[in-house]
């Protein structure tokens, strides 16, 4: 496939979605987004880009298998532990001083982090004054998250995980093994509310004392990802806690100068009043 | 890629992105390692980091590290050939944003991680060296490469890869 070739049709397609569905993919990442498509073209069996988007703009139920796939990332329960940890230790604290506590989990995926923090906050005794928003842009995937089931055999490396994340019980108590899954306690999504939101489109629904948004922004341009970080400025109370990944910095935004760091190098990053 | 670097005798190195296979709690370790064998500091990009001349950049333990001209992107598809950092993603993601500019280097390696992205930097004008099979402490990836791009790739020793590498033009990658 030619290179011009590509980017006209990518760039057709892209417009075709945003109009049809109002999906506004036009600012994701130029590669990540074509290794994406490329994929999705081969699991759907089409030969060209264009072929792609005649059936996806003519069969939603394409459009949703491309969505959902969009969502899903490769990922695991208290991911970069060191995070949880400081998380834990430095900004449980924090949120001690509140008698409500709100917190925004954007792009939860299927759900490794909404559990990962439910648990931190259980072992912390607060969460009952905790109220969690879990958002994403794919119903399907949404619909997973609330299931709360895991591959069994991903239980060990998650116990290791939370472990090293400060876990302060049985890993294994927060789930029961059924067959080859491992289905984790309703009570933990006790206080969780899922929900489709659009971070390129959606506006700001509410004030947050923590936003987590990790290894979701690196899919955006950088454009774009200003564009979220401002809804995120604006989403969150005085002296609340953005997180983000491990390799995503604000270095390289024009939001830096409104955070500091909480701890060096661990992502946590406090809205400066 | 001691011997390479032993023979890149140069002063301006453009930026050079180095893939190698590693596990997700590899830590520091490996980076502690290449920063006592190079010439410069290796630094693990962040995501939309930009590329800078003299510098060498390390792909990160559990992400895949892709290039385009804004600068460095990170992904957490899935592992390709069981491998996330993945040569492919790479070489992939080089071959579209730099073209004719983008060199690619193959060393040893286990997995035929790297032959496609490879063929994909030839098939957009780039330039493709291997290490002599013959030479390799695994000769699984350079022979893999070797079969996919047929007479296009250059196969050659440590030594000619360095010095090729200090000779070439402004604005190539050079990656394993």
């Amino acid at each position: 496939m030619s290179e011009d070739l590509y980017n006209i049709e990518k760039d057709l397609l892209l417009e075709g979605i945003y109009r049809l569905y109002g999906y506004d993919f036009r600012e994701y990442a130029e590669e990540s987004l074509r290794r994406r498509i490329k994929k999705a073209m081969a699991r759907e069996g089409v030969e060209s880009v264009s072929a792609f988007q005649d059936m996806i703009l003519h069969d939603v139920k394409c459009m949703e298998r491309f969505v959902g796939n969009l969502a899903i990332h490769v990922t695991s329960m208290f991911r970069d532990p060191d995070f949880y940890l400081t998380f834990r230790n430095r900004v449980v604290p924090l949120l001690r001083t509140y008698p409500f506590v709100r917190i925004w989990i954007a792009g939860c995926s299927s759900g490794e982090e909404v559990f990962s923090t439910a648990i931190v906050l259980s072992e912390s005794g607060i969460y009952d004054r905790c109220r969690i928003y879990a958002t994403d842009i794919s119903d399907a995937v949404l619909k997973r998250a609330k299931e709360g089931i895991f591959p069994l055999n991903s239980m060990k490396e998650y116990t290791r995980n939370y472990l090293m994340a400060g876990g302060e019980g049985e890993f294994s108590s927060y789930y029961t093994a059924k067959y080859d899954h491992a289905i984790f306690r309703p009570s933990l999504l006790k206080n969780v509310t899922f929900a489709q939101h659009n971070l390129t489109s959606d506006a700001s629904f509410n004030e947050f004392n923590v936003i987590f948004c990790r290894n979701v922004m690196i899919y955006f341009t950088r454009t774009l990802q200003e564009r979220v970080l401002k809804l995120f400025d604006e989403s969150l109370c005085r002296l609340g806690i953005l997180g983000l990944g491990k390799k995503e910095s604000l270095k390289y935004s024009a939001s830096e100068g409104l955070y500091e760091e909480l701890v060096d190098a661990q992502r946590l990053y406090r809205r400066l009043p | 890629m001691d011997t390479v670097l032993r023979n890149m005798n140069c002063e301006v190195t453009p930026p050079i992105v180095l893939v190698l296979h590693r596990t997700l709690g590899s830590g520091t370790a490996l980076k502690n390692l290449l920063d006592r064998h190079l010439p410069r500091v290796v630094t693990e990009p962040d995501d939309k980091e930009p590329l800078k001349a003299n510098t060498f950049y390390l792909a990160p333990a559990g992400y895949h590290l892709l290039v385009d001209k804004e600068g460095f992107h990170l992904s957490t598809d899935e592992p390709v050939c069981h491998s996330r950092p993945s040569i492919d993603v790479l070489f992939e993601s080089a071959a579209h944003a730099f073209k004719d500019r983008a060199l690619g280097v193959i060393l040893t390696g286990a997995s035929a991680d790297g032959a496609e992205g490879a063929a994909q930097i030839v098939e957009q004008g780039g330039e493709v060296l291997v290490q002599d099979p013959e030479t390799a402490e695994n000769p699984a990836l350079p022979k893999a490469t070797i079969k996919r791009l047929e007479k296009q790739a250059r196969v050659m020793s440590l030594v000619e890869i360095g010095r090729k590498i200090a000779n070439g033009s402004a604005s190539k990658r050079r990656l394993k």
